[in-house]
């Protein structure tokens, strides 16, 4: 990531002693392993970000996703439903004010006919216009590129909701109980899709990729997009993607594929 | 002989004292705190009644803004060990006053926002499946 992309104050301490320590760490147990071990080891797109618990997350990685939109079947609600189990989103019947952190759009090309299903979810912007305009610093983004709002400084006022092309961000309007205790939720703040920082941190894959690798199409991949090595960064590398309103400038951290 | 008497009612007067303390004192009520389930807290006891909401505070802005999850001073780890079986066993949330958090701050009177947002119990889901929380 360019110095330009990463605000000062959201950046992680970059301590170089430690990443050469890792770098060298890593190269003696490739040198243990047998050598297919250690390249699998390498291309593993996690293994740029496993980190220990009180590690600080690095601006060295770029979280992203590329969703291949051939694999994405219009009837299918897996990542949606998956990603309300996990941060428990329930409905309270009021569509219009029910949270929604992920979605899926369908859109169809009235001329040729073509259609396409899109999960649209926050797109983790470089550039997040939320960000920019929110008055407390609640709306921030991550050292590892991951765009969130930090609910103990958030006051309602919904400037984030307004300055999001992607209307990804929901205004919780009752009060809730029985929350995850990974994902806290309240009433009078305003929330979105986290990419699952707490399964992030802890090595794992996003609910809803899990959910669509293991029920539904297998269209998601979630990884580094900092890293050339990993599968994402890959696939982006040699296929055409496309982020959604790209016009805008904000880098979206989220691909779509066959748009 | 009068020394003597003097002697007598001023050890009389002095119990007597000793006793009205102690029964002053039971008349106070105490907060009913429960145990925690682990052998000894983060921090002495005096130190965690002065100073838990700082360590919370700090912890909460280390994980939120940097990521940094070490499990030690997290408001997660302190609600999963300070938990209070309610009648049918599972955890009692903070609308009851049994609660570890409210059984004291309902004595101090000081009330707390915390649990608005935050679980205040371990995820009885995640006990169900058999799967420890995180």
């Amino acid at each position: 990531m360019s110095a330009r992309k990463t605000k000062p104050g959201t950046a992680a301490e970059y301590d170089p002693g430690r990443r050469s320590f890792l770098g060298s760490a890593a190269a003696a147990a490739g040198v243990a392993l047998a050598p297919g071990v250690f390249l699998y080891g390498i291309a593993k797109p996690e293994s740029a970000a496993a980190r220990g618990l009180d590690v600080a997350a690095s601006s060295d990685v770029r979280w992203g996703m590329l969703i291949d939109l051939n694999r994405c079947d219009s009837g299918c609600n897996e990542c949606v439903n998956a990603c309300a189990t996990e941060n428990g989103i329930k409905s309270h019947g009021r569509p219009e004010t029910d949270a929604q952190w992920i979605r899926k759009v369908d859109i169809r090309d009235p001329r040729s006919g073509l259609s396409r299903s899109l999960p649209v979810m926050c797109q983790h912007c470089a550039e997040p216009p939320c960000v920019d305009v929110c008055p407390t610093g609640a709306s921030f983004k991550r050292a590892d590129g991951i765009v969130l709002v930090d609910r103990h400084r958030c006051i309602g006022c919904r400037y984030c909701m307004m300055a999001c092309p992607y209307k990804a961000r929901s205004f919780v309007h009752e009060e809730l109980e029985d929350q995850k205790p990974h994902a806290p939720r309240g009433k009078g703040t305003v929330e979105s899709c986290t990419m699952c920082v707490h399964r992030v941190d802890a090595d794992e894959l996003p609910a809803c990729v899990e959910a669509c690798t293991n029920t539904g199409g297998g269209a998601m991949l979630f990884g580094d997009l900092n890293d050339p090595d990993s599968e994402i960064s890959k696939r982006v590398a040699s296929y055409p993607t496309r982020q959604i309103r790209a016009d805008l400038g904000l880098d979206p951290g989220v691909r779509y594929q066959n748009l | 002989m009068a020394r003597r008497r003097n002697v007598i009612v001023l050890t009389a007067v002095a119990l007597l004292s000793l006793v009205g303390m102690t029964v002053a004192v039971s008349d106070v009520p105490q907060p009913d705190i429960p145990r925690g389930r682990g052998e000894s807290c983060v921090a002495d006891t005096d130190f965690m009644r002065r100073n838990h909401m700082t360590m919370l505070n700090h912890q909460r802005d280390e994980t939120v803004l940097k990521g940094v999850r070490s499990k030690r001073y997290s408001l997660k780890e302190c609600v999963a060990c300070h938990v209070v079986p309610g009648p049918d066993s599972t955890p009692v949330t903070v609308a009851s006053p049994k609660h570890f958090c409210r059984s004291c701050h309902d004595y101090v009177a000081v009330k707390i926002d915390c649990f608005e947002c935050h679980a205040s119990r371990p995820d009885p889901d995640a006990v169900v499946a058999g799967v420890e929380n995180e």
